[in-house]
Formats: C-alpha cells, sequence, structure tokens
C-alpha cells in the first residue's frame, strides 16, 4: 500500500500548492455540512421545546371545553357548591349549550367513567389587576377551580398551604398566588405576600399560599397566575353559569383514550347530543403532541432538504475545482506517466486530493455546526441530532469521492503523449 | 570494454505508423528498420515532419505501431496491456525532455525520487539513490531547491539524473538541448559523454548537427523513413566527443 501513501502525499502536496482555491472549495461543504447540521438542530430543537410545552400539561390530562363560542346569560342557572350538587338543568329540553359544574361532577362516576380518576372545573377571569399596598401586576392567568385541580396540574404550594373542600364550599375569598405575581406585588422574593390581602380588580382575597415556580414554556411565564377556588371567582369576578373548560385526570397515560371514549359518552347524554352534533370537545395532551410534532417534523425535514442541497452544491464545487486541477496539470500527469505511473496511482492521487479537500471542509463544518447549535437561534435552543453529525460529514466523504472520481479518471485515462504535448 | 552484446536494447522491424484514414492518411513512419547494440550512442536526425517524433514515442513506449514489430530488451511491446506499458517505461527508459519536464513546486530531490516512488522503491533506499544520481550530475548541493530556483541547465541536469537513477537499458532524449544555450548544452553534451562512457545506452533525438555530432553512430529521417546510417566510433570505444 506504499503506492497510494506515496499518492496521498502528492495528493497532499497538490491541496496545499494552491491555498486559496482549496479553501475556497472546502468552505463550500464546510457552509453545506455546518448548515445541515445547524439547522437540522434548530428543527429538533423547536420540536423539542414543543412537546416539552405540551408534556408540561400533563401527558394523562385531558381539556373538556364548550364547543360554541359566547352562549348563554352567564347569570342564568348557578352552579351550586358541592360536586353532583344542584341540579342546573333549566330548560332540560333545549341542549344545554356549556358546561357546568355538574358536568363536571358527572364525570367522577366509578362505574359509567372508571379511568377517570380526577376532575376540576375551571373559570378563567380575564384581564385581572391585582393590587396590594400600591403596587399592582396584570395578572395573565386567573383560575377558579377545585382543590383537585392542583394535583391534576401538578402545582403545589412553596409557603402557606392550598386551598381546601371547605373553602371551595365555604366560598372563602383564598387565593395561591404565582411566583411572579407575588414577586410583583410584594417585591424580593415576594414570600411577604403570604396571609396579606390582596385585591383582584377591587374584590379582596388573602393569599394563602405561594405556588412552587414552575418557569417559563415557550415564551409564556407559567408563574404568572393566581389559583382560588371557583365559587369565589364565580361569587366575585366571573358570575355565575357556566365553567370554561373541565380538566379531566385520567388514571394512567395509558387509559387516557379509554377516559376519552367515557367522558364524550357521558357528557352526550347530559347534553343529549351526538358525537357528531357534541356542543363540547375534549382534548388531550398527546393528540396536540402529535399534531405540533407531525408539525416541527415537517419543518426539521424542510431544513434539512435546503441544508443537503447546499451540500450537493459544495460537492459540485469540489468537483469543478478538480477538473480544473486536472485540465491544469495535464503536463504533470504526462510526465508521471511517462515515467512510469500507473492508472491506479494517479486515480488515487486526484481521489485523495478530492476527499481531502471534502473531509476537511466537513470536519470544519461538524466544528462550526457543533459551536453554531450552542446559540439560541430565533428563540429556538438548537438540539444537536448526534445522526445529523454523522450523516452530513459521512454525506460529505461520501461527496469528495463521488464527484472527485470523475475529475480522477479523467486524468488517469489521458494518455502520456497527448498530456506531455498539452500546453 | 569488451562486453559482448546479448541482446539489443532496440529492435525495430518494418515499423509502420500511420495517422488518418483514406485521403487523409499519413505515414508518419513508412518502414523503420533499426538496431540498436547495448552501450550505443545514437543521434536520430531529421527535420520537422520526417517521423523522428513518431519514432521516439515508439521507441519509448508511449505510442503504439500500427503494423512491424518492436523489441525493447527482449520485449515485445506490441503485446503490452497499459498497465505493463507503464511499467516498461518505468524499468527500461530514462527519458530526458526537451522541456524538462520537471514537476513543479517540488524539490530536485522529489522529483528524483519520483521513478523510484512508482517502482515501489522503499524511502530511505530513494532517499539515498536520488541523492547520488544528483551528486553524479553535479547537483549534489541543490537537492532541495524547486525547478523555478534553478537555471535551464540544472533543471536538465536534475531531469538526467531523474532518468539515470533507476538504471534502465536505455536513456531516451528527446531535443535535449533545444532550449538551452550554448553553455548549458555542452554540460549536458559532456555528461552524456560521460554516460556513454560508463557503458550507457543512448538514444537522442535531435536536429542540431553539434548534438548529432557527439553520438557513436547517426541515423538520418526523411518522410518517415531511414536515409541515412552512419557510424562514427564503434559500440565500445568512447564517443567522438571524448577524444577531442
Amino acid at each position: 500500500m506504499s503506492r497510494f501513501a506515496e499518492a496521498a502525499r502528492f495528493a497532499v502536496r497538490g491541496v496545499l500548492g494552491n491555498k486559496m482555491r482549496s479553501a475556497l472549495t472546502t468552505l463550500g461543504i464546510l457552509i453545506g455540512v455546518a448548515a445541515v447540521i445547524i439547522l437540522v438542530s434548530v428543527g429538533t430543537g423547536s420540536s423539542a421545546a414543543v412537546s416539552e410545552q405540551i408534556s408540561s400539561l400533563g401527558s394523562n390530562t385531558l381539556t373538556v371545553s364548550s364547543s360554541q363560542g359566547g352562549g348563554g346569560g352567564r347569570g342564568g342557572g348557578g352552579g351550586f357548591p358541592g360536586m353532583g350538587g344542584g341540579s342546573v338543568d333549566s330548560g332540560s329540553q333545549t341542549r344545554l349549550a356549556e358546561l357546568t359544574v355538574d358536568d363536571a361532577g358527572a364525570l367522577l362516576d366509578d362505574e359509567l367513567a372508571p379511568d377517570v380518576k380526577a376532575v376540576a372545573p375551571t373559570v378563567s377571569a380575564s384581564s385581572v389587576t391585582a393590587t396590594y399596598t400600591g403596587a399592582s401586576h396584570d395578572v395573565s392567568s386567573f383560575t377558579g377551580t377545585t382543590p383537585s385541580y392542583l394535583a391534576i396540574n401538578d402545582w403545589t404550594v412553596s409557603a402557606g398551604s392550598a386551598f381546601v373542600d371547605a373553602d371551595y364550599t365555604d366560598r372563602e375569598r383564598v387565593a395561591l398566588v404565582g411566583v411572579t405575581v407575588a414577586e410583583e406585588l410584594a417585591g424580593g422574593d415576594g414570600s411577604d405576600l403570604l396571609d396579606e390581602t390582596v385585591q383582584f380588580n377591587g374584590v379582596e382575597y388573602s393569599v394563602i399560599g405561594i405556588l412552587s415556580s414552575k418557569g417559563t414554556s415557550g415564551n409564556q411565564d407559567q408563574d404568572d397566575v393566581v389559583i382560588a377556588p371557583l365559587t369565589a371567582v364565580q361569587d366575585t369576578l366571573t358570575g355565575y353559569g357556566s365553567v370554561d373548560a373541565i380538566t379531566v385526570q385520567a388514571t394512567s397515560a395509558e387509559t387516557v383514550d379509554a377516559a376519552q371514549a367515557e367522558i364524550e359518552d357521558i357528557l352526550n347524554s347530559r347534553h343529549k347530543t351526538t358525537s357528531d352534533d357534541a356542543d363540547f370537545s375534549v382534548s388531550n395532551a398527546s393528540s396536540f403532541l402529535e399534531a405540533a410534532t407531525s408539525t416541527t417534523d415537517t419543518l426539521t425535514v424542510l431544513l434539512g432538504a435546503v441544508a443537503a442541497i447546499s451540500l450537493l452544491v459544495g460537492g459540485i464545487g469540489v468537483m469543478n475545482i478538480m477538473l480544473v486541477t486536472v485540465t491544469e496539470r495535464t503536463r504533470e500527469i504526462g510526465i508521471r506517466k511517462a515515467i512510469g505511473a500507473q492508472k491506479f496511482d494517479i486515480v488515487s492521487q486526484f481521489l485523495v486530493e478530492a476527499v481531502l479537500l471534502s473531509v476537511f471542509g466537513g470536519l470544519m463544518g461538524v466544528l462550526i455546526g457543533v459551536v453554531g447549535s450552542q446559540f439560541t437561534i430565533v428563540g429556538v435552543e438548537p438540539v444537536i441530532e448526534p445522526y445529523s453529525v454523522v450523516l452530513a460529514f459521512g454525506v460529505s466523504v461520501l461527496i469528495g469521492l463521488f464527484f472527485g472520481l470523475y475529475p480522477a479518471n479523467r486524468a488517469a485515462s489521458l494518455r502520456p503523449i497527448d498530456a506531455l504535448r498539452y500546453e | 570494454m569488451t562486453v559482448v552484446a546479448t541482446r539489443p536494447v532496440i529492435e525495430v522491424r518494418s515499423l509502420r505508423k500511420t495517422y488518418g484514414l483514406g485521403d487523409t492518411e499519413v505515414h508518419a513512419l513508412a518502414g523503420v528498420d533499426l538496431v540498436v547494440e547495448k552501450g550505443d550512442y545514437i543521434a536520430i536526425m531529421g527535420a520537422s515532419g520526417s517521423g523522428k517524433s513518431t519514432l521516439m514515442n515508439i521507441i519509448g513506449c508511449l505510442d503504439v505501431p500500427t503494423t512491424g514489430q518492436y523489441l525493447l530488451d527482449g520485449v515485445d511491446t506490441r503485446r503490452l496491456d497499459e498497465r505493463r506499458q507503464a511499467l516498461v517505461r518505468n524499468r527500461k527508459i530514462g527519458f530526458i525532455f526537451q522541456s524538462f519536464n520537471l514537476i513543479a513546486r517540488t524539490t530536485a530531490l522529489a522529483n528524483v525520487e519520483l521513478p523510484m516512488a512508482y517502482a515501489g522503491v522503499k524511502a530511505a533506499d530513494r532517499r539515498s539513490r536520488a541523492q547520488a544520481a544528483l551528486e553524479r550530475v553535479g547537483l549534489g548541493e541543490r537537492l532541495d531547491h524547486i525547478p523555478s530556483q534553478l537555471s535551464g541547465g540544472q533543471q536538465q541536469r536534475v531531469a538526467v539524473a531523474r532518468a539515470i537513477v533507476t538504471n534502465p537499458v536505455l536513456l531516451l532524449a528527446d531535443e535535449p538541448t533545444g532550449a538551452l544555450d550554448s553553455k548549458s548544452t555542452a554540460d549536458i553534451l559532456d555528461l552524456f559523454d560521460d554516460l556513454s562512457r560508463a557503458g550507457r545506452t543512448l538514444c537522442v533525438i535531435t536536429h542540431e548537427d553539434e548534438v548529432a555530432a557527439r553520438a557513436k553512430r547517426v541515423i538520418r529521417l526523411r518522410d518517415g523513413q531511414i536515409v541515412m546510417d552512419e557510424r562514427v566510433a564503434g559500440i565500445h570505444q568512447p564517443p567522438p566527443g571524448v577524444a577531442r
């Protein structure tokens, strides 16, 4: 194999002989490889961010929401305290357009819905401003719900205590505030707000607990929240009537689909609807996840394809330069052949030269791709996919081989007398 | 110098080379017979178009004749495939070209090593032999110079070193002094005399009388045929230039 080693030496000399040209050729491959790595990382990163956001909803939770916007007056019919408490079926002959607390209660049925573990009806008060000793803060999410909501959504209390069923039934005006809200109102780490009275849109609530931080998800601050008993919120902020959504926890991630079917059956019979004209919809995190993943996967494929094209263009650049090199060095090839170089020697020399260009470009591209993926790009934290690194580098080597083969063969099949005569 | 030649280095029988077809047919060589014994120093002369370049290409195994036979050191070259042709060129022939044909940006030493690299000689061996060959041509001090740092005469001496380093049976020079001034020409011709006295077989293609006058035997080509074959000195005598 020493002949090959010689050919490789000549190839290295060839690459170094024209540094500027070699560098520019290498740049084409470099950009291609780096683009593949970075763009696939961005695609993967955004898909990871989305699925993280969605799975933070809980993989075994379902959300039932009314599928009709607006609808009946809030004041009509009351959601009375207690799960499965007083009936609100005012006008039971007509379709109920909205979800009620009773709907929520009806879902907790061991026989009809064995896969449902917990339910929590929720109401959301919009544009709530909290004020406390002169400080004010617009709360982005103000939720009225039942104590089980906290467990379903993984909320824990870092200071103070959570509200309990008694607070719910007694319509106590107590609130759990997120860290962001607490900090905005009380300053410091917000712990001073505990046991204080805060006004939400002018209604006094006493803060009995501060929620543990959940951090941000995407660009949404998950700690900018207030959670209070549903009854109190209806009393003071949203008025009586329907609930905005019912959060349901299935017994496990595997039973989510079964739970969904049970919920649909129960609600359809309560609302006197069928699956065709249902006035509610049930969605679960995994269905969001599927939709979102397929979108981001498409994105990743598109980004990767664009990058792959630039890699291909880089490969064509290698071929172009190698053809120029062969033409330029026709005389040298003639000399080599005249003094005894075999076809093999010439092919190896030029092929190795092409592969050197592309491998060097590939290595630099991997380096720049990996370094470039450490930065946040358009709000996405790229996640490097090892397969993209291996693939991009492997393809760059193959490109060198593939696009180098033709010029190398052309060089090797030159007849020595023609090559020597070439000026 | 009483070596008995066993077989001729060059043995050419009714060699023809034809280019083109039909009306445009050109006979570059129209039946050439030539035998060159080991140790001879011949000059092939002729005007351009006389067929001397074609003959040189065939003798150098760079081209094949249309008809006829050519035995190089007993090897029938018509039966060689491309790979073996290259092998024959590498082992049996040392080329010296008019335009030196050194590899650019490559040191004198590496240029001389090149044929041995293709012959698969080990690096250390190669180096010492190349060094010896360069010393032989008087360039022992310029091993690491690249062609552009050498004068024409020096470059041609590197080419001579490259030609002799593999100990070929035939040194084939194509207009070796065509691109040189008179001082360098004299140097190269003296070098050829040296090589001839050492028993090498030389074949010089030229159109200069001055160069042909140094050979032991002068052959003149015209229209693809040998029109003159004159022996100036015996095969085992020193070349005429040495006597002066």
